[in-house]
């Protein structure tokens, strides 16, 4: 698809334009009335006519949970910005809410004096009830603090579909458009990606495609016609980077990342995994590619998928296995004998909220110990951490980069805010990517299959089908460079030591923390993964108070980059937020003797940026 | 390699002890593994298959450390694990002949699920169970396969589990070769691992073998020589089910239940006997088989089932060469410019 660049719309309207710098925007409605649909479309475009974006998408774990009830409710937040944004906003200034449940989940975080646009149509007594109103918050004054529009959007959806061939149950679930469509009006925005959009997606049915469109452009006339707000309101370009730009989900940044670390590694992408949320979106990315040479296996379960994976590093593959925290559990056997066997081997681990089944759908980063500790014995890894949903590509290089350079297993540690949530990705130059090349060992003369690199300490990666290097490996302990079974007292002190130093020096390959703001100050903000935007978002606010606050995002929890001791030392307050009980602030106490502050917050929701200014101000 | 001869076609012609390690076996002087590792050692060289193509993947328990004693690739894995790890070889290089060595705890307690699975694929894989019907590395404790009351470390007063059958199990999961053998009959052993060898799809191979310290004599109520003859019976393909020392003895269907008959008694002649068919593509016939247990039946020795099937790897190659043909190879710079992109100036 070639590059577009729309101009802005011109609005053939009487009413007054308000220009605003950002605005956040929630769609609600129950889990099979397109809210991800109406929030994804709505993203594209502000993204396309030049807006900065950051989304957050929040749907059920049930996939249709009875209609109209609460726990059905699906909803997907955007903040669109003409400024440089960085999270997918705290409360939103507007909620379009579909029925009674979306209102009554979403109502408590609008903005006091927000815009509230609610379909009337679905307030009837059955759904009041099934949402838990004793009366309706529409006629009780319950809703007089937010701006309300009340517009049956159903019924209007239907009106403008009178002439459809389409079955009536067809007709209503073009709503979501005509939902759209009023949205564009009200934030200026053009139909023409959409239009385009409804015209890839259905073109294969002719009617379906046509009612979307009519649902859509009805919604915008309607409110262009009816002056139903008093005003609308336009969003401006954001200064962003020059350079070509799409719109990328985390999750789809990770699988394209692992493709391109394949392409720059010379060797195919051997993908295991098992169904689960939120790491499916890897699978189904990955094998649509399978025209790169992509193999993925969708295993018997996470056991399965890990063993498969191992087995094709063996064999020469860039052996993946992604995951969310319950499989990582089931995973952790086979983690150790990767360990133990010294072969690159990637786990992904798209975290979610726990222990056990926990919170499916929801976002939370309490896997990080798990993914450094969560093993019999002493069996360290290599551990990286996107910050953005589109930096996922560039830990997934980075993490086939580490893997293979050192022989030994990496984690990617993703979230599902990050996997599920989207953001504009600048695409990068291939040129920009490094060279890693991967070699394997085919010379005989000399070859023992733990010989060590002297810088690395690498073993050769000797795969089966090469001449002359048949050899053994597995769990049991091995003998250094001979690689034979030992039990041998010493040699396992040795071994251990050795295997841990092997992933310590992993750290002359990675690059040093860099500090936001000053090097030294009162208080130092340390996050890793998803807690990037908000963190940096509210350190960027006191820092333009004056205050001396500074952030560092650390994207290698294992090794950690060789400055991070020196960086902590240089501030007074070390202040550690993360969406778990302070798993990164105890690592980092140990580590270094610093009296870190936790800020934990475990609601399977991202920090908002107030939470985490209101606790910088305590230590200024 | 120099002390080897040539083949015909100019490969090099390997002998039993290229196969051979340097490393000490570890196995229990009188234990059945060694029977089975040396009839492997045999075949090997028959097979004309260079040996750096050759894997050879264990999990745990005292048939897993196989892999150490084979002059291959080998990987010794986790319990239970093989063959997950072993399709993530084959997949991985289609090139390799890939075999799995596990047990009756490894195959059928901790790794039934793997084992279900690689079979249903039909991976390209030799899978050989030595089936011994106790846990031998953990010293004693009953196993999937060990006799209802049977007495053992775990269970003092007899065991309360019903065992399985690794073959009914097999044939449930759509294996497309399924074979038994013993340790003692080295030459049907030698035999069996080179139809195995030869299968392509996956195969399964049960062994049973004798653990002469903990389950000593599980088989010999019929596999000992004196008594083999009428208490065990030869499949073979086209061939009509007979045994016996006197060879008058047979299997002849009564509905879907087995009886055992006598050739010349009450009109019964060999027509009426039961003929074997390995390349049926309903496993009915093979499962009954299958399910004959000592002392009510003779127990069948060969090949029940063998067929062929596109394998999980091929169709795998497959797909990717559409997906070339269809898209083109794969273009990274196409990738990642691909779905809705605009341009900031």
């Amino acid at each position: 698809m070639s590059a577009t660049t729309l101009e802005e719309p011109i609005t053939n309207t009487k009413l007054p334009i308000e220009v605003l710098e950002a605005v956040t925007i929630r769609f609600a409605g129950d889990s099979g009335d397109g809210m991800q649909v109406t929030g994804g479309q709505f993203t594209s475009t502000s993204a396309i006519i030049g807006n900065d974006i950051s989304t957050l998408p929040d749907f059920p774990a049930e996939i249709r949970a009875p209609a109209g009830s609460l726990p059905g409710v699906s909803g997907y937040q955007l903040n669109f910005s003409s400024r440089d944004i960085r999270t997918p906003g705290d409360e939103p200034q507007v909620l379009v809410a579909m029925n009674p449940a979306a209102l009554k989940v979403n109502i408590k975080e609008l903005e006091p004096g927000g815009i509230l646009v609610l379909n009337t149509d679905e307030f009837n007594d059955g759904n009041l009830k099934k949402a838990g109103y004793a009366a309706n918050p529409l006629n009780d004054g319950s809703l007089s603090g937010y701006r309300v529009f009340q517009i049956p959007i159903t019924s209007l959806t239907l009106k403008a579909l009178e002439n459809s061939s389409l079955p009536f149950k067809q007709q209503e679930r073009c709503k979501n458009f005509y939902a759209l469509g009023l949205m564009y009006w009200l934030y200026d925005r053009p139909m023409e990606p959409t239009l385009k959009w409804i015209e890839d997606k259905f073109g294969a049915k002719p009617e379906v495609a046509e009612a979307n469109t009519m649902a859509l452009r009805a919604g915008y006339n309607y409110a262009d016609t009816m002056e139903l707000f008093t005003t609308h309101y336009h969003v401006g370009k954001a200064q962003i980077k020059p350079g070509k730009y799409r719109n990328i989900t985390g999750n789809e940044a990770t699988a394209i990342g692992f493709i391109a670390a394949s392409q720059l590694a010379g060797r195919p992408i051997f993908y295991g995994s098992y169904p689960i949320t939120p790491a499916s979106d890897i699978l189904h990315e990955l094998s649509k590619h399978k025209n790169f040479g992509v193999k993925t296996f969708q295993a018997e379960d996470e056991i399965a998928a890990i063993g498969a994976a191992i087995g094709a590093a063996f064999a020469g593959h860039i052996g993946l296995t992604g995951t969310s925290g319950p499989g990582v559990a089931l995973k952790s056997e086979a983690i150790g004998l990767a360990v133990m066997t010294e072969l690159p081997l990637i786990v992904i681990d798209v975290q979610r909220g726990g222990p056990s089944t926990g919170l499916p759908t929801k976002t939370e980063q309490a896997d990080l110990l798990q993914a450094m500790f969560g093993r019999n014995s002493d069996s360290p890894v290599g551990i990286v951490a996107p910050a953005t949903p589109a930096d996922c590509f560039k830990m997934a290089v980075e993490a086939v980069r580490l893997a293979t350079k050192y022989m030994a297993p990496v984690f990617f540690l993703s979230d599902g805010y990050l996997g599920n949530g989207s953001e504009p990705w600048e695409i990068p130059s291939l040129d920009s990517l490094p060279e890693m090349k991967v070699h394997f060992r085919t010379e005989v003369e000399g070859f023992f299959p733990y010989l060590r690199d002297e810088k690395t300490l690498a073993r050769p990666w000797a795969v089966p089908g090469t001449p002359g290097l048949e050899h053994r490996i597995g769990g049991l302990e091995k003998q250094n460079i001979t690689g034979n079974v030992n039990y041998e007292p010493d040699n396992h002190d040795f071994m251990v030591r050795l295997r841990a130093e092997k992933i310590h020096r992993m750290q002359q390959d990675i690059p040093p923390l860099a500090v936001f703001g000053k090097p030294e100050g009162k208080v130092l903000v340390l996050g890793w993964g998803s807690t990037y935007g908000a963190i940096t978002t509210a350190v960027e606010q006191m820092q333009e108070q004056g205050h001396a606050v500074s952030s560092a995002h650390l994207r290698h929890l294992n090794p950690f980059p060789s400055n991070l001791g020196e960086v902590l030392k240089s501030f007074e307050t070390v202040i550690v937020p993360e969406l778990n009980l302070g798993q990164l602030c105890m690592l980092i106490r140990a580590r270094f003797l610093v009296d870190a502050v936790s800020l934990s917050q475990v609601k399977g929701k991202p920090f908002k940026v107030s939470t985490l200014v209101n606790k910088i101000k305590e230590y200024l | 390699m120099s002390e080897n001869g040539h083949t015909t076609n100019g490969a090099v012609k390997l002998t039993r002890k290229d196969f051979q390690t340097d490393q000490e076996v570890r196995w229990c002087p009188g234990c059945g593994d060694y029977s089975i590792l040396a009839q492997v050692q045999k075949v090997m060289p028959e097979l004309g298959i260079p040996k750096e193509k050759i894997v050879f993947i264990s999990g745990i328990g005292c048939a897993s450390r196989f892999p150490y004693y084979m002059n291959t690739y080998g990987f010794h894995t986790i319990h239970g694990r093989a063959p997950a790890f072993a399709t993530g070889v084959k997949v991985a290089n289609p090139d390799l002949q890939v075999w799995v060595i596990t047990g009756d705890g490894d195959a059928l307690s901790i790794g039934g699920n793997h084992f279900i699975h690689a079979l249903r694929r039909n991976v390209d894989l030799k899978i050989i169970l030595f089936n011994n019907r106790i846990y031998g590395l953990t010293k004693g404790q009953y196993s999937p396969t060990s006799e209802l009351g049977k007495r053992n470390k775990s269970a003092p007063m007899g065991t309360i589990d019903y065992p399985i059958n690794p073959l009914s199990l097999a044939f449930a999961a759509e294996a497309t070769f399924v074979g038994r053998s013993m340790d003692v009959d080295p030459k049907h052993l030698a035999m069996m691992v080179e139809r195995l060898a030869g299968h392509k799809g996956s195969g399964f191979l049960e062994v049973y073998q004798n653990c002469n310290i903990f389950n000593d004599g599980t088989f010999k109520s019929f596999n000992e020589r004196e008594v083999k003859e009428d208490r065990m019976i030869q499949l073979e393909h086209n061939k009509p089910l007979i045994f016996g020392k006197n060879k008058d003895r047979g299997i002849r269907l009564n509905g879907v239940t087995p009886d055992i008959v006598t050739i010349g008694e009450n009109g019964i002649t060999v027509d009426d006997i039961l003929v074997h068919n390995e390349n049926a593509h309903e496993p009915n016939l093979p499962y009954i088989l299958g399910r004959m247990q000592f002392p009510e039946y003779p127990v069948p020795m060969g090949v029940f089932r063998a067929i062929e099937k596109p394998t999980y790897e091929r169709m795998l190659a497959g797909q990717i060469s559409a997906a070339v043909d269809a898209k083109g190879a794969g273009s990274l710079e196409k990738l990642i410019n691909s779905g809705e992109t605009w341009v900031i100036n």
